[in-house]
């Protein structure tokens, strides 16, 4: 209890932003053509099947690309708008119509939401760009494009709805669109097994979210964000801290994060572009977006927000070392991916202070990340879909391109000083330092693991020597796939330029709040330059124990518990399988046994001794005539009694 | 009320013994002697045309037709009063008196009072105001009545129907029968003898005697043959005649013992 | 007028005891007949009670379906004596388990 307490984070010391938009007037009112765009593709693909072949993967390039043109139009628009209006919303129509309950299908585009826009369509656009090149070969790529229409609708459903229930359509479609999607090549028994595992996991979590909306339905009447952030002040803190509760069980299954992060690392299964779009870039960010937009909620929920905070630091740290121990690059990246939505996570537990930061290094993880599974994507295609990095080695003088894009996603997540990730992931450490001595240690410790496993991967990728097979000759990739790459790697370079005049928080403070500044207790100086080091002792590290000695071809095998927990996810399937897996297997054989002994027993022996007391009951059916009057002079008789009686 | 009292307890030990009797036709009359009795109380209770109903319909006709119905069965089939049914005697005497003694104590816990009598609705004539109700009030269930006597006149002919199932045998076909049977086998091909006629005794259970003074065994029916109630009385009426006239029987010169056969009464001629 | 009744209840309890213990087919119709009478002499009790018609009516009808009922009853107790050479009503027992 006292530790709860020493996490509970300072939080009702500023006014929280009620969300109060303006109806959309203007360029905005195309707002809705966004989602419908991606989404009229991915129908078109869907539905007009083999016919579409030829053009469907330029089509589903065109319609993202088209909702990114209008994303960037609307947001050079809200930039010249005061900062009182950059809240815009769009009424669509009346949706859910139930006695006092009314849901409508509204947008709300505001500079959170924005920003959202630009790194979904943005990032989902060149991805498109990437996968003509990347799927080319695969006979299904016109599926495989309507599916990303479908994710790219969804997301963005997600994230313009304006109040819960929107959010949860969008929440829902991206489910959908992933479980389609990492089972895209369902011919293989484990990409099918994936596939349902996220979903399952992801269904864990959506009952959080389902349970949270209730809860509010409950508790405001409404779920519209600007209707909840005005009355959230009016519900007990008990109320509060159980829908931050729920909407954090919520993101954990979205985002991956502990206790429901086992689906992630399978999710790679897909193919790669998806992993870099789905499963990187946007959508399981989607958790640490509604966090952020819950902000209405959390920082009345200390509670809630310290179970943020909480949930954010073991998930980084953990995500972190499985990244370690990882011989496949996409799950390494993927340990990675996990351990970075724990930064995102831990800046917005840590409230008004940490929202900015948090979204701040989600879009530069957004950035850095996509490039580097697309640079691993790259990688693979080079190595006829060779993911184990053992099989790699002495890269960088085949693939040149991929090999420098890759470095520079590579400096930008280890954070190197000017790159993209150095500003985003040491502003969260700073102000959990700041905030919390413990919590901030331990991001701290994560970035030098960081440091080391993208070291590891880095080396074992491109430097030290070949261990190719046989018979694999890389090449660099075509053009429509290093464009992608280098515009990537440029905003993973440039991404930093957000914090410049510290403008992404002064943007975003209409969302989520203008936090107090609190000093550290050092100079910031020390804090970055601490960083920094902890960062390079984790490089030198893997240097030591990667670069300077010969990688075997096989793991070995006699390695030391911590490198084998690592390796089996630090044993988060078994976790699963103790505790949730095997209980549930066993209440269902013991249902199924009390169903067959029980239920079942209750209906064959009820007609047992129905049939038993038929058996009995037929020897009345004697066929004489006589015995059957006497029965009519004996019913007769009851009714003359009877009357007597009642008379 | 006298004629209640004395007719009550006579219906009663009648419809009693109605349970009891072995013999059906036993029943049909006991159930004849309960019916007229009714009828008595019926003109009792101020209702003579029921009265003459019950007399003419119910003793007349239907009793007469179960009556006629028990001869085409048999009137000697007699019941066995020995229960098969286990239970079935008890439990109905248990039923029946536990119904006799609930509808008493209904009754009893009724008060009906005076009876209103029919003097004003008979007062036109019983058989005119019943008229009147049947073909007025209740015509349409009465016309629903005839029907339903045409359909059990109709239901009793297509039950009590026999098909003939071989050519109806007609008379030359019984001829020939009669005289192959002749050839064949020697049977007699004339009319049977007729019983005995006799002076004092002259009956179709008596056989006729043939020239040596023996009965004839074909002159009497062979039902009353079976039966064992045929006569044979006349060798004792000639005895009889003889003695009457006074002629001595010794002075018979040729007489072959009849006596012996005169004392067997019963003889059997077959 | 009490005793009527009782008379009547007597009569018909005696009817369906018949009916229940004798198993010659004709007898048992008889013990019928005899509850139909009983029930007769009620109606025609009840009518002198209430001065009123209608009870006499309603037995004139008993009469009338009892006749037809007797034909045809007497009719079904040949057809069934003509095929198994038996009135009893234990012998038509096969409808049963």
């Amino acid at each position: 209890m006292n530790a709860l307490t020493a996490l509970t984070l300072k939080a009702s010391e500023t006014t929280i932003p009620v969300v109060s938009p303006s109806d959309a007037d203007g360029p905005f009112t195309l707002l809705w053509l966004i989602i419908a765009l991606p989404l009229l593709g991915a129908a078109v693909l869907l539905l007009g099947g083999r016919y579409t072949d030829k053009w469907g993967h330029l089509l589903g390039t065109a319609t993202s690309a088209t909702s990114f043109v209008i994303s960037l139009v609307l947001f050079v628009t809200l930039l010249g708008r005061d900062e009182g209006e950059r809240q815009i919303s769009q009424h669509l129509y009346d949706w859910i119509e139930a006695g006092g309950l009314h849901i409508g299908l509204d947008l709300l585009y505001d500079p959170l939401s924005a920003l959202f826009l630009l790194l979904i369509t943005g990032v989902g656009s060149l991805i498109h760009v990437y996968s003509i090149g990347y799927m080319a070969h695969d006979p299904r790529r016109r599926r495989f494009f309507a599916y990303l229409n479908l994710f790219v609708a969804a997301m963005l459903m997600l994230i313009l709805s304006e109040n819960y229930v929107g959010l949860f359509l969008g929440w829902e479609g991206v489910g959908l669109a992933s479980y389609l999607l990492i089972g895209f090549w369902q011919h293989k028994p484990s990409a099918a097994a994936a596939a349902k595992k996220a979903f399952v996991i992801n269904r864990v979590g959506d009952m959080g979210l389902g349970l949270a909306i209730f809860l509010m339905i409950v508790t405001f009447g409404t779920t519209s964000f600007s209707g909840i952030s005005a009355m959230s002040g009016g519900a007990t803190e008990t109320t509060l801290n159980w829908i931050g509760v729920l909407l954090l069980v919520g993101a954990c299954g979205k985002s991956a994060q502990v206790p429901l992060q086992a689906w992630l690392l399978d999710a790679m299964e897909g193919p790669t572009p998806v992993s870099a779009l789905i499963h990187a870039a946007t959508m399981v960010t989607a958790g640490v977006y509604l966090i952020t937009r819950s902000n209405f909620v959390f920082e009345l929920a200390p509670t809630a927000q310290t179970a943020v905070v909480i949930v954010a630091t073991v998930t980084l740290l953990w995500g972190a070392i499985i990244g370690c121990a990882k011989d496949d690059i996409k799950k390494g990246l993927a340990g990675s991916t996990m351990s970075q939505i724990g930064y995102m996570m831990l800046g917005a537990g840590l409230g008004v202070a940490g929202y900015a930061f948090a979204i701040f290094h989600l879009l530069t993880h957004g950035f850095f990340k996509a490039n580097m599974f697309l640079g691993a994507g790259s990688v693979m295609h080079a190595m006829d879909d060779d993911v184990d990095m053992r099989h790699y080695g002495a890269l960088n003088k085949m693939l040149p391109v991929t090999f420098l894009t890759f470095a520079m996603g590579y400096l930008a997540i280890i954070g190197f000083p000017g790159f993209s990730g150095f500003w985003s992931k040491d502003k969260i450490i700073e102000t959990a330092l700041v905030e919390n001595p413990v919590v901030g240690v331990c991001a701290l410790l994560g970035a030098g693991v960081t440091g080391f496993y993208m070291t590891r991967m880095m080396l074992m990728t491109f430097f030290t020597d070949k261990r190719w097979e046989k018979d694999v000759h890389p090449h660099e990739s075509p053009k429509v796939m290093t464009i992608p790459l280098i515009v990537l790697a440029a905003l993973s370079v440039l991404g930093g330029l957000m914090l410049a005049g510290n403008w992404i928080v002064d943007w975003l403070s209409p969302v989520v709040g203008h936090a107090e500044h609190h000093e550290p207790p050092v100079p910031v100086i020390v804090l970055t330059l601490l960083t920094v080091a902890v960062v390079a002792v984790g490089v030198a590290l893997a240097w030591f124990l990667v670069g300077r000695q010969e990688v075997p071809r096989t793991a070995p095998a006699d390695v030391s518990f911590a490198t084998k927990a690592a390796r089996a996810d630090l044993y988060g399937d078994a976790i699963n399988e103790g505790l949730v897996v095997a209980p549930g297997k066993a209440t269902v054989s013991g249902l199924t046994a009390g169903d067959r002994s029980i239920v079942d027993g209750l209906f064959t022996g009820g007609t047992t001794v129905l049939a038993g007391t038929g058996e009995l009951l037929r020897r009345l059916q004697n066929g004489y005539v006589r015995s059957y009057a006497l029965g009519i002079l004996g019913g007769a008789l009851l009714l003359v009694l009877t009357l007597v009686v009642v008379n | 009320m006298t004629a209640f009292w004395i007719l009550a307890p006579i219906m009663v030990v009648a419809a009693l013994g109605l349970l009891f009797v072995r013999k059906a036709v036993h029943a049909a009359l006991l159930l004849a002697v309960v019916m007229i009795s009714l009828a008595v109380l019926y003109a009792v209770l101020e209702a003579p045309f029921l009265f003459a109903v019950q007399i003419i319909v119910y003793t007349g006709a239907i009793l007469m037709l179960f009556l006629f119905v028990l001869m085409l069965v048999g009137v000697d089939a007699s019941d066995s009063l020995v229960e098969t049914i286990k239970g079935q005697r008890a439990l109905a005497w248990l039923v029946g008196l536990a119904f006799v003694v609930v509808m008493v104590v209904g009754l009893s816990q009724l008060t009906l009072g005076s009876a209103v009598g029919l003097d004003e609705a008979n007062e036109g004539g019983n058989v005119q105001a019943l008229a009147d109700l049947l073909f007025s009030r209740y015509v349409f269930i009465f016309e629903a009545a005839s029907a339903l006597l045409i359909t059990a006149a109709v239901g009793a002919m297509v039950l009590t129907h026999r098909e003939r199932l071989t050519p109806k045998r007609t008379q030359p076909i019984l001829a020939a029968e009669r005289i192959r049977a002749y050839g064949e086998t020697g049977a007699h091909l004339g009319p049977l003898p007729p019983p005995g006629v006799y002076a004092r005794h002259n009956a179709v259970d008596t056989p006729a005697l043939l020239p040596d003074g023996s009965p004839a065994a074909a002159s009497v029916s062979r039902v009353l043959a079976a039966r064992g109630t045929m006569r044979s009385a006349g060798l004792t009426d000639i005895e009889a005649i003889k003695e009457q006239l006074g002629v001595d029987p010794t002075a018979k010169p040729d007489a072959k013992q009849p006596g012996s056969e005169a004392t067997d009464g019963k003889e059997d001629p077959a | 007028m009490t005793e009527y009744i009782v008379l009547s209840a007597i009569l018909f309890t005696i009817g369906s005891i018949g009916v229940l213990t004798r198993r010659n087919a004709i007898v048992v119709f008889m013990c019928v007949e005899l509850m139909l009478n009983a029930c007769n002499l009620a109606f025609i009790a009840f009518a002198r009670q209430h001065g009123n018609l209608d009870g006499q009516i309603a037995a004139f009808f008993v009469m009338v379906v009892a006749a037809a009922e007797v034909v045809v009853g007497l009719a079904i107790i040949m057809t069934i004596f003509r095929t198994r050479r038996s009135a009893s009503v234990d012998d038509v027992s096969l409808l049963k388990f």
